[in-house]
């Protein structure tokens, strides 16, 4: 565990934070759906935490991160904040592409998030073009690729990591593997024993590891990560886990599975697992972990406030960006 | 001047676009070693080296998707789809990804790519290599759809559609590849949207595109043989889309046809037919008439291939039979 022994006790409560901030932003917006307000619907995340705030922390700023449908802890470990998340979850002016795009596939080029997508699975080629930008421009940033089971059926999935295993491209492929394909069970969708094998198949290495261990996921990308960055091209990582909350809030959580299987996954909780491990170090108290959870609370009813006042965007808003900024010479004519 | 064939001419803008701008690459299936299925980019992996031009696997989709992130990362590329009729692999990068991006990250960047594709019947390839596929991509805004018809706008048209900060669709006739025309020394630009009228004339309006522009400047010629004289405007991008040079023409001539490769139903013609009866509806002296192919796909053999695709004698039928129904 040479990456993990390296982190300071400020890393350990910095990383807990933003697993629980994403829990509470998740748990607060799955409660608030349908009640008015809320326009995304919701993609919980919760249980899933331990992947993208694994992954995420300790990226350099301009390592670019392509989120998959659940990794709303990617957007907050990678600088976006709570408030434009939120807004973005009640589609207000203040939220991404000031009310164009949806929060959990918004892109911020500045803070290292590429653009996801609505299209499962489509945005694996996009993030691999990222890679081999920066391969081409000799940068040593690297991409770490979210995307779950489902989208790992995509044909996408086969162009996209053989393209980045051919060049060699600094790229961390991360899969997160939560048994389910919308509402579809692995045994249903998945024939074969595990994703991670796939990866000889492309010629780099992949493994399958403890989704829900926070440290084996930071552990797994951090070494992808130097390999990449030496040139050693792509990692497939294959993190077990599994989400508490349906694919999303049309339906409630048990339908389609039995609930003992949530919470069988329950008592192995990223979050919950975590606590322990630190609490048993000696590095989080019941009063510290008090106080985070009333700082994060805080933090989100705030990003919830904020997010209800903002005014939604004015209609004008619909016509602007089709086109970037055009000079003459290049392009004349009318663009919309 | 000198006179360079149409693979000449876009081989020119792609090597002096790469050797101006270090953003610059290429990429697509044998683009490099083999130089291009229609020998388009022969000669440019020695001249530019292995970095500015290179050889992919059989993955349109990973080629476009990767062009799009490449371009989102302050790159330029210019991904070759080889044939046009690929384009469904590689569609849900184009008009899900490339289209959309500058407008989804609320114009903080874009995806400034080049997407190249040779299009096109004539060459008995039969149903899969050999569509002309404008329209599928005409009703996507966010991009830019281009389609030359000489060398020198080829030329000229693709230089551009490189330095643009937005995802053009670059449309190659492949029988286009081999005629030859003259092409100025040098550097110049062609702006994308503008309409050109490659002949003057009072009696019709003939909007063509890409290889049609050559049947319809026949046609043109016949015409004149009989007293009509055909104006031809090739529009050489559907978008944007030309309308004043289209609309001040037919406000002259009184008269529209509309001719291109692809079926007449739901092509592109529709919409440019649908421009005029909404803005210049006052001034046509008989209906519009298309010229395109038929509502099948594109057959094998040869006298159905020639069946199949628009010719300069279907041109002139139109002709007459517009310029006949406002005389009658």
């Amino acid at each position: 565990m040479g990456y993990s022994d390296q982190l300071t006790e400020k890393d350990l409560i910095q990383m807990y934070r933003w697993m629980v901030l994403t829990r509470v932003f998740e748990d607060r917006i799955c409660g608030l759906w349908g009640k008015g307000g809320v326009v995304e619907l919701p993609h919980g995340s919760q249980g899933q935490e331990a992947i993208a705030v694994g992954a995420c922390y300790g990226l350099r700023q301009q390592d670019h991160v392509m989120p998959s449908l659940r990794t709303r802890g990617a957007f907050l470990v990678k600088g976006i904040s709570a408030r434009v998340q939120m807004a973005g979850v009640y589609a207000k002016v203040t939220g991404p592409a000031r009310g164009k795009a949806t929060a959990h596939h918004m892109g911020d080029a500045e803070r290292g998030v590429l653009l996801g997508s609505g299209i499962v699975g489509a945005s694996i080629t996009v993030a691999v073009g990222a890679a081999l930008a920066f391969k081409l421009q000799r940068r040593d940033n690297v991409v770490v690729d979210f995307f779950g089971d489902g989208a790992a059926q995509r044909g996408d999935f086969h162009e996209g990591l053989n393209f980045a295993g051919v060049f060699k491209l600094p790229i961390i492929f991360v899969l997160e593997n939560n048994g389910y394909s919308e509402y579809t069970p692995l045994s249903k969708h998945f024939a074969g024993s595990d994703f991670a094998c796939r990866a000889q198949g492309y010629g780099f290495p992949g493994m399958r590891l403890d989704g829900n261990d926070i440290f084996a996921v930071y552990e797994a990308v951090q070494a992808a990560a130097a390999r990449a960055r030496a040139g050693e091209g792509p990692t497939l990582l294959e993190c077990m886990t599994y989400r508490y909350r349906n694919h999303c809030e049309v339906q409630p959580p048990e339908a389609f599975r039995d609930p003992a299987e949530i919470e069988q996954w329950q008592a192995k909780d990223p979050i919950a697992r975590m606590r322990a491990q630190l609490m048993q170090r000696g590095i989080l108290t019941d009063a510290l972990v008090s106080k985070i959870t009333a700082e994060v609370e805080a933090e989100i009813d705030d990003a919830i406030q904020y997010a209800e006042e903002s005014p939604f965007p004015a209609p004008e808003e619909l016509y602007k960006d089709v086109y970037a900024p055009e000079s003459p010479e290049l392009v004349v004519g009318r663009r919309s | 001047m000198r006179e360079l064939t149409y693979r000449e001419a876009i081989r020119e803008a792609l090597r002096e676009e790469i050797q101006r701008d270090d953003r610059v690459f290429i990429m697509g299936e044998d683009v490099a070693v083999a130089g291009g299925a229609f020998n388009v980019t022969q000669g440019l992996l020695a001249e530019l080296g292995p970095e500015r031009i290179f050889d992919t696997p059989l993955s349109e989709s990973a080629i476009v998707g990767a062009a799009v992130g490449a371009a989102l990362m302050g790159m330029r590329p210019v991904a070759e789809v080889m044939f046009a009729d690929f384009t469904t692999i590689a569609m849900d990068a184009i008009v899900n990804h490339a289209a959309k991006m500058h407008y989804m990250y609320g114009g903080e960047v874009s995806a400034p790519l080049v997407v190249r594709l040779a299009y096109g019947g004539g060459m008995r390839f039969a149903a899969h290599h050999s569509q002309s596929v404008e329209s599928w991509l005409a009703n996507v805004p966010g991009l830019t759809i281009v389609m030359p018809a000489t060398p020198a706008d080829a030329k000229g048209l693709l230089k551009a559609a490189i330095r643009t900060p937005n995802p053009v669709i670059f449309l190659e006739h492949k029988l286009l590849y081999n005629t030859k025309g003259e092409v100025r020394e040098g550097e110049y630009l062609v702006p994308i949207g503008q309409a050109d009228i490659k002949r003057p004339g009072d009696g019709v309006t003939i909007v063509a595109t890409g290889l049609m522009v050559d049947r319809a400047l026949g046609a043109a010629r016949s015409l004149a043989r009989e007293g009509i004289s055909a104006e031809v405007i090739d529009l050489r991008s559907i978008q944007p889309l030309d309308e004043e040079t289209i609309l001040g023409s037919v406000e002259k001539t009184g008269h529209l046809v509309i001719v291109h490769e692809a079926p007449v139903r739901g092509g592109f013609g529709g919409e440019v037919a649908a421009v005029v009866a909404n803005k210049a509806f006052g001034y046509l002296d008989a209906p519009i008439q298309r010229v395109g192919a038929p509502w099948t796909p594109i057959p094998f053999s040869p006298t159905l291939e020639e069946a199949y695709l628009p010719k300069e004698s279907d041109i002139v039928t139109a002709v007459r039979s517009v310029v006949g129904a406002s005389a009658g």
